[in-house]
């Protein structure tokens, strides 16, 4: 029988990849974003866990809203990326720093 | 083991094995096709958990338009991912000893609360009688209509920032100037040239 503590163990396992992914890849900024994606993927399963555990749809509502905001993330963070490398020619995390004003 | 479970499980064990497999990859390009295949094992979980809509939005969204806007970005840059690459197993200790505690938290974190108790399989969210899709429309056009519309704006933002950051002016643009066209006389615009016969210009 799968209740909610199945999901919300499947939620923790692929958060815990997304950080560890963060860790792992420092010096690619392509796969920081896939982790990041990951996280907010966890965070969207427990809270469709929860919307189900306790029959109430505002879990999907806000499902749907954190959706939103990761497509925004990607989009703007890929764009950003793609700037940097037409300026720097690569996308070497450690020199980020130098584009501060 | 009812049909439910074992989809559970072979769904859960494909997301968490292609998510590792995403952070583990050399190639960013298998990284992002594993991406996708993540996703749709949520899709799959989602639906198992009566969330039809949410389902199929994940699909839609994320694999037709994040992931491939990241595997537009992979194929477009041209980086050397060798080289990115390294100091893999340098990092490796430290990130896992970071995960591992999460993990292990998190999971203690379930196993101490007691008011996370399984009482029987999952309920559904969905009233009685009525498509996934139309009861959570239902709650989001009324009660949750400004979150609904602040995540349009967001979204709004993000193109705009999008293009704005991306966007390479041309040098030479081709502009209509309408006070040089006013301004324009017949005189200047027109000239009568006597050309004799046989002369050409």
């Amino acid at each position: 029988m799968i209740g909610l503590t199945h999901y919300l163990t499947l939620a923790a396992i692929i958060f815990t990849i997304g950080v560890f992914g963060i860790f792992l890849n420092r010096k690619n900024v392509i796969i920081i974003l896939m982790s990041i994606e990951l996280m907010l993927l966890a965070v969207n399963i427990n809270l469709v866990a929860f919307s189900a555990y306790l029959g109430d749809l505002v879990g999907q509502v806000f499902a749907l809203l954190v959706l939103t905001v990761a497509a925004g993330e990607a989009a703007i963070g890929l764009a950003i990326l793609v700037v940097y490398f037409r300026n720097r020619g690569g996308i070497a995390v450690e020199d980020v720093s130098q584009m501060k004003g | 083991m009812t049909l439910t479970s074992l989809a559970f499980y072979l769904f859960a064990t494909v997301a968490v094995a292609s998510s590792f497999m995403v952070i583990s990859s050399r190639n960013p390009v298998y990284s992002v096709l594993f991406l996708i295949l993540t996703f749709f094992n949520s899709a799959g979980l989602f639906v198992l958990l009566g969330a039809e809509f949410l389902a199929l939005i994940l699909v839609v969204v994320y694999v037709g338009a994040v992931a491939v806007l990241f595997l537009f970005v992979v194929m477009m840059l041209d980086i050397d991912f060798a080289e990115l690459s390294e100091g893999f197993l340098q990092y490796m200790p430290i990130g896992a000893t970071v995960g591992l505690i999460l993990l292990l938290e998190l999971l203690l974190v379930f196993g101490a609360s007691s008011t996370l108790v399984d009482a029987g399989p999952l309920p559904r969210a969905t009233p009685e009688g009525m498509t996934n899709a139309e009861a959570l429309g239902r709650v989001l056009y009324t009660d949750y209509i400004y979150y609904f519309q602040a995540a349009g704006a967001i979204l709004l933002v993000a193109m705009i920032g999008a293009i704005v950051l991306t966007l390479v002016p041309s040098t030479n643009p081709k502009k209509q100037n309408i006070a040089q066209q006013t301004a324009r006389t017949r005189d200047e615009a027109v000239e009568s040239v006597n050309i004799d016969p046989g002369q050409g210009l």
